[in-house]
């Protein structure tokens, strides 16, 4: 055995024997604003998780028609683009935001908040549009089980951006009344990160929903 | 105006669940009476409901596990019971309450006993391992704790107010669709475990960062004790497989309550689908349970060995090994699905491969035991009952992973025995190892050893005679969950297991004794050196039990064993008596956000069972402002100055000292 074996049960894994220079450091536990963004990034991978859950359980039901309406049938691809506009666009707004809590701008920091709330408000609105046409045609989720896997896997976003919408006004507030503190800006950083996410969701569902849907 | 709820729901026809509920619901009354009356309810508020302190939360799931595990028995005895008499009779129990009661012994002992068990653990021990002083999201923590404690308090709800489900501990369709159980019992248990699944994932996020982010100095991956790494691994598998149980079952109650067609039976909808989703949870979810106590047998065999433990990076190796794999298997419960040859091979090829791993750490322990002075106390006995037992239960695993044998085994008794085998072999035991091994470091007094051995005795022969009879009624082509039968070669094994039941509740009967005799005998018992067994990692290297900042001076690591080599070190060069560099410390301000969260989860999951719509909006309004008014508050945090840290720092340090010099000096 050489001198750069590791030295197995009484030594430091870490270091390599004649090595001792070559140390493994770690520094200790990371700042709050690490370890609350970290934290919150393993919630969106969960988050992701169950959003794979309905994309599987769609993939499986997609055939599963029960005689109704097939998806090519049922969506309009330009109302899908215009929600997926709106979504976008308000990914980009909420950016400003960030940019402008950096700042230190409340003014511009409301302003962004406010148009990503009306983009996100617009989203809402053409969803529950195309939810409730359907749903008045007949082709409600109880109708197959196609169209239960697919208000659930659409709405499960909706109820998400709903969600997100809510979370907002309350960052606004907060803001509004206690301006940019260390852990209202942490807060914020974790807001960000979940409607990003949303937006990623969405392409998914954009692609796997809508534009595979309507060429089936 | 309350939905579904009428007066019919009060079982007042059934006594037993009544009388048992009566009585838990007296015994309750009476321990609220006395702690109000005794004045203890301002304590009780201040330094436990609205604890944000990992210890405490810990200690919290603990107790919670062993109630529950006293409701989990209570339904294994009562079957064990009926399955004794009730050969070519109907026994005492009518199907539809057999039913249920099968189906809530599952549901508690995985969820509301197994579960907790470990995680309160993993809250109580991995900060103190780490060296930190307390986890990533303590107020987070809290809440998870008081959710998982809202849907046991639901699922127990259930035993006077309507049922529970039928349905086995998970909920298969079309037997759980609105068709074949119109009642609530399903709606109870889709809800309990929908709320306390938030709570269980807020945990498992919680540790993960924990674990990756808030290690003290010089606390490299490769110098964490085994059970961190456990518990990171059981985490990972928390945060990557609840998400999924959240998922299917929130279809299933999508069917149920919207008419949605997910696994009905008519218009397309999928039965399989629900198989092979919960058993995508499922699987993973026995690795969450054993990962941890694999951890809590690392630690206690080498600490009782007196050596570092055999093959670290092996065992790491292994435990990530077992993470990953752990997601390949799930199809294995169901081999009788009809995927066809090739698929039932590969998920048959998977489940043998997974237990390489777990062989891997059998040998470890053993070279870990090899060659030390091991000593024989009760956290030992139950490493080496575990051992043994879970070897066997690993077997029969190993047998019914293999498609051909499993077409005949499938959902027979030989299978019940098989996980009780596993569960209680493995994660039961390393619980109860864990419960006694770190039970100085959370109140300051070791265990009753008389006691605790006779509990272990019992419980280890009760578990033989239970459950070995299960393997050859298995064999004989007894299926599970009976509630009667006419084949006369069954009933000896029966009986036999009905002697096995009782051995266990002596066992645990043993454990209540032993926990009765050691708060009595507490002044004798007392850990003055905050390092009772000898240990090597850095919970030991603090007082018992520790201040609420754990350590006055974070550690700094410096290689393996962490307290073992600050022990060497001390020894050597007598540095203890060095005065550290004492500081200010800012700890997490207590909270009442869990405790009032899971008020409203309560009522809105008991008015979502019960169709009460006002009532889920109610709670649901008040979820929301007690997250406002959280997020409204000015000061989490609260300092501890350091001349303070010094004094009670000061104050523990001599204590531990004259404890230590008062063992040196005894034989």
């Amino acid at each position: 055995m050489t001198e750069t074996t590791f030295d197995h049960a009484h030594g430091d894994p870490n270091r390599l024997r004649g090595m001792q220079d070559v140390v493994a450091a770690h520094e200790g536990p990371a700042p709050k604003r690490i370890v609350t963004g970290y934290g919150f990034w393993i919630f969106l991978l969960s988050d992701i998780v169950m959003f794979s859950c309905f994309f599987a359980a769609y993939a499986v039901l997609l055939g599963n028609t029960a005689g109704g309406p097939k998806g090519s049938e049922l969506f309009d691809l330009r109302n899908v683009a215009v929600e997926t506009g709106c979504l976008l666009l308000s990914s980009f707004t909420c950016g400003m935001a960030s940019i402008a809590a950096k700042a230190r701008n409340r003014l511009y920091f409301q302003l962004a908040m406010a148009v990503t709330c009306v983009l996100g408000l617009a989203f809402l609105a053409i969803e529950g549009r195309e939810f409730a046409a359907l749903v008045m045609r007949g082709d409600g989720p109880s109708r197959s089980a196609f169209l239960s896997a697919f208000f659930t896997l659409v709405g499960c976003h909706g109820l998400h951006v709903s969600a997100g919408i809510l979370w907002l006004l309350t960052m606004m507030a907060q803001v509004f009344a206690k301006g940019f503190r260390a852990d209202i800006e942490r807060r914020f950083l974790c807001f960000a990160l979940f409607w990003h996410a949303l937006d990623i969701i969405w392409v998914a569902v954009f692609s796997v929903v809508y534009l595979l849907g309507s060429a089936s | 105006m309350f939905g579904r709820l009428t007066w019919s729901a009060i079982p007042i026809d059934q006594p037993i669940p009544l009388v048992a509920g009566a009585v838990v619901l007296v015994a309750i009354l009476a321990v609220l009476a006395w702690v109000v009356l005794a004045g203890h309810l301002p304590y009780l508020w201040r330094e436990w409901i609205t604890s944000v302190d990992h210890k405490r939360i810990g200690v919290m799931y603990t107790l919670l596990a062993m109630v529950m595990l006293l409701r989990g028995f209570s339904d294994a005895i009562m079957m064990r019971a009926q399955q004794t008499m009730a050969f070519q009779s109907q026994g005492y129990l009518p199907p539809e309450h057999y039913n249920q009661i099968f189906s809530a012994h599952g549901t508690i002992m995985i969820f509301f006993v197994a579960m907790p068990f470990v995680i309160g653990l993993m809250n109580l021990v991995v900060p103190l391992q780490l060296g930190v002083r307390d986890v990533a999201f303590p107020t987070l923590n809290s809440v998870g704790f008081w959710l998982t404690a809202t849907g046991a308090l639901l699922v127990n709800m259930s035993l006077v107010i309507g049922e529970f489900a039928r349905t086995g501990w998970l909920p298969y369709p079309p037997l759980s669709e609105l068709t074949y159980s119109p009642g609530v019992g399903v709606d109870y248990y889709t809800w309990s475990l929908e709320i306390s699944g938030v709570g269980t994932l807020v945990a498992g996020i919680n540790l993960v960062t924990t674990v990756l982010k808030l290690r003290t100095r010089g606390m490299t991956y490769l110098r964490m004790p085994m059970f961190c790494w456990t518990t990171l691994a059981s985490n990972l598998l928390i945060v990557a497989a609840f998400p999924i149980l959240t998922a299917t079952l929130a279809m299933l109650i999508l069917d149920r309550y919207f008419g949605f067609h997910f696994f009905t039976n008519e218009a397309g909808g999928n039965v399989m689908m629900f198989m092979n989703l919960i058993w995508a949870w499922g699987h993973p979810e026995v690795y969450i349970l054993v990962l941890p106590a694999f951890g809590i047998f690392s630690e206690v065999v080498s600490t009782f060995s007196g050596k570092p433990l055999f093959g670290y990076r092996s065992m790491v190796l292994a435990t990530m090994a077992i993470c990953i794999i752990s997601f390949m298997v799930w199809l294995h419960h169901f081999f009788t699905m009809g995927a066809g040859p090739d698929v039932n091979a590969i998920f048959g090829i998977a489940s043998m491969i997974i237990a390489v791993p777990t062989g891997v750490k059998i040998y470890n322990w053993l070279f870990t035991m090899y060659g030390g002075r091991v000593r024989f106390a009760t956290p030992m006995l139950w490493a080496i009952g575990f051992m043994v037992t879970f070897i066997i239960g690993g077997l029969t695993g190993v047998l019914v992973a293999v498609p051909p044998a499993d077409f005949l085994l499938h959902n027979s008794l030989f299978l019940v025995a098989h996980f009780h085998n596993v569960i209680i072999g493995g994660v039961l035991f390393g619980a109860f190892a864990g419960y006694t091994y770190w039970f100085p470091k959370a109140f300051g007094f070791r265990l009753h050893e008389g006691w605790g051995k006779a509990a272990f005795w019992f419980w280890l022969i009760g578990f033989y005679v239970a459950f070995m009879p299960l393997y050859a009624a298995g064999l004989l082509g007894m299926t599970r969950r009976m509630q009667h039968y006419d084949v006369a070669a069954w009933r000896p094994w029966m009986m036999v297991a009905g002697v096995g039941a009782v051995l266990i509740l002596i066992g645990i009967l043993c454990q209540i004794m032993q926990l009765v005799v050691s708060i009595r005998h507490r002044a004798e018992l007392r850990d003055r050196t905050g390092d009772p067994w000898d240990g090597r990692s850095l919970e030991w290297a603090t007082a018992s039990p520790p201040p609420v900042f754990n350590f006055a001076v974070m550690p700094d690591v410096a290689g393996e064993d962490a307290y073992w080599r600050i022990k060497a070190h001390a020894r050597a060069q007598d540095l203890q008596k060095s005065g550290p560099d004492y500081r200010d410390i800012e700890m997490p301000r207590n909270s009442p956000t869990g405790f009032v969260c899971a008020f409203f989860a309560t009522i809105m999951g008991f008015a979502l069972i019960w169709h009460i719509w006002w009532m889920v909006a109610l709670g649901g309004i008040g979820a929301f402002a007690t997250f406002v008014v959280f997020a409204w508050r000015d000061h989490d945090e609260y300092v501890i100055p350091a001349d303070d840290v010094a004094r009670i720092d000061r104050a523990n340090l001599a204590e531990r000292r004259a404890g230590m010099q008062l063992e040196a000096a005894a034989p």
